[in-house]
């Protein structure tokens, strides 16, 4: 069933899409892969497990999420890349790794690393258009991604904020130059990114019905591959990179068998890297290297 | 004589060292790379493959395992001399998954189920290989390579305009790191006796790394400390039971804060080397 692999193929290149947006967001401005950002949308979504459980209603849970993964990004900023600014990309990588040890060893002391489940009553419905299904669930976390990118992309085109991103991303020492404080331009990123990754946990979550404290690491890193994709300095080509790699990996599973699904996904990241460095959308972007 | 809980640890430490190793020899060129946990499946796998089923002695097949991982390790040294810094990372580590994910699905090999019937080694063996390599790369250190190296390293441009052949000393350096990584493999797999696709993951790739730079980035003995630390660290803090991961975490971040050129560096060596009667 062609069309209903489409459908499930998109919905979860929305999550990679939010996830990869929130490395993008760090990676283009900053030049730093933030590998807490996997654990980052993990707590994400116990967050909004434990908002849910409490029965507060969905767009609630989705905030809370958010807030508390934009909260403790911001913590990582503070210790975990402030310190290492003027160090090569592996210092605050590996810091980064740090803090995602520490979340991954919270959320497996607070939660157990058995699955949590939630019951059914959660948006159950399920629709049927002609002969695809879709679930209330699916629905809601398309609709709420799509939110999502067009806040985010009035935030960062249409602000003052956005503005003071975008010129640190071109040239800290020019925009500091032009009255920009890089700091807090820096925990902004950050935080917004955590943000995202936090969103993206809720919505997973909330459409498995089910989270575990392992939840992190596969999607995190498929996400990695995603923004490469999508091409690193251009945050937008995750918009098509995400639900591209979502079908791509679906398809693979219903035709080629899951587990050859990985080789796939990575495989096309590196044919990426080498042939299109700047993105499947390619187009302008500074050729920034960072040494090691 | 030591408990054999306490000779596993010991027998990790060198596994872990050679492949902290193996990031070290590619970071001295100024690249990073996030996959190495690839060359060491490779290495664990053809290894236990050459001993399991085809029968020939383990230090031949150690040998057979780094010379075939070391030529892939040439090829996967070409395409990536077009990527550079971050970019070089995430496209070895996408290596490092794809490596992973073959042999997931390779089932003569086990595939998901993993792969057994190895003999076990001692730990004379693991570290006369660890130790044989380390010193291996510590004269290397000494050589008119390694001043190559590093001034690939500093200046890639400026070297290549002095006439050093930049392309040799990079794809170089991985197809020896890949061999060595391979050797690390070969020895984890003769040591636990079974091996999984999981074995060699993302996780495994970023403890050598992990390990290089606690240890120190600079000098090859860094790898060695680093590798100790990594392996004997969540042992000493058990005592926390389960938190002692975030207090390792916490720990690591400490010392990135305190010491972010690691432990061992190169003013070090100078300053014990200064005490030292003429």
């Amino acid at each position: 069933m062609l069309l209903q692999q489409l459908v499930n193929g998109i919905t979860l290149g929305a999550i990679y899409t939010l996830i990869a947006l929130s490395f993008s967001l760090v990676m283009g401005i900053l030049g730093v892969l933030n590998l807490a950002i996997a654990e980052l949308f993990m707590l994400g979504g116990y967050f909004g497990f434990v908002a849910i459980s409490a029965g507060l209603p969905l767009p609630i849970a989705l905030l809370f999420g958010m807030a508390g993964s934009a909260i403790l990004a911001g913590v990582i900023e503070k210790i975990g890349y402030q310190p290492f600014r003027n160090t090569t990309v592996v210092t605050p990588m590996l810091s980064t790794l740090g803090f995602s040890i520490i979340l991954q060893n919270v959320a497996t002391n607070l939660w157990g690393s058995d699955p949590l489940q939630l019951s059914d009553e959660v948006l159950g419905g399920r629709f049927m258009i002609g002969p695809i299904g879709i679930s209330a669930m699916q629905l809601t976390l398309l609709g709420a991604t799509v939110i999502l990118v067009a806040l985010l992309a009035f935030v960062v085109q249409r602000t003052s904020i956005g503005r003071a991103l975008r010129a640190v991303a071109e040239n800290r020492d020019v925009a500091r130059l032009l009255g920009v404080s890089a700091d807090r331009v820096t925990l902004l990123a950050f935080m917004l990114s955590g943000a995202l990754a936090g969103a993206a946990g809720v919505l997973i979550s909330l459409h498995y019905g089910a989270i575990t404290p392992y939840i992190g690491v596969e999607i995190g890193l498929k996400a990695i591959a995603v923004m490469v994709v999508g091409g690193t300095t251009r945050i937008w080509g995750a918009l098509i990179a995400g639900p591209l790699i979502g079908v791509v990996e679906v398809i693979t599973i219903a035709y080629g068998g899951s587990q050859i699904r990985d080789f796939v996904v990575y495989g096309f990241m590196i044919l990426i890297l080498l042939l299109r460095p700047k993105g499947i959308l390619g187009g302008a972007a500074a050729d920034r290297v960072q040494r090691i | 004589m030591m408990s054999t809980y306490y000779a596993g640890l010991l027998a990790d430490v060198g596994i872990l060292l050679l492949g902290a190793l193996s990031v070290y020899i590619i970071l001295a060129t100024g690249q990073l790379s996030l996959g190495n946990a690839g060359f060491m499946g490779i290495g664990a796998y053809l290894s236990s493959y050459l001993t399991v089923t085809v029968g020939i002695p383990l230090t031949l097949a150690l040998v057979i395992a780094a010379v075939t991982a070391g030529a892939i390790g040439v090829i996967v040294g070409f395409p990536a001399l077009r990527l550079n810094g971050i970019y070089l990372a995430m496209a070895t580590l996408g290596f490092g998954e794809m490596v992973r994910s073959f042999f997931l699905n390779l089932s003569p090999m086990g595939g998901s189920e993993g792969f057994h019937g190895m003999q076990h080694i001692s730990n004379g063996y693991i570290w006369s290989w660890a130790s044989a390599i380390l010193l291996l790369v510590m004269i290397l250190e000494h050589s008119q390579v390694w001043l190559e190296m590093r001034a690939v390293r500093d200046d890639e441009t400026a070297a290549g305009l002095v006439g050093l052949n930049t392309t040799i000393i990079k794809v170089g350096a991985f197809g020896f790191a890949a061999a060595v990584a391979a050797v690390s493999g070969g020895l984890f797999a003769h040591h636990h006796l079974y091996i999984e696709p999981g074995n060699f993951s993302f996780e495994r790739s970023i403890d050598f790394v992990l390990a290089v730079i606690l240890g120190g980035s600079t000098v090859s003995p860094g790898a060695l400390i680093g590798a100790l630390l990594l392996v004997m660290l969540p042992e000493y803090l058990r005592f926390l039971a389960e938190w002692r991961f975030a207090a390792f975490g916490a720990l690591l971040i400490a010392m990135l804060l305190l010491r972010r050129q690691g432990i061992l560096d190169r003013s070090l060596f100078r300053a014990f080397a200064l005490r030292r009667p003429a």
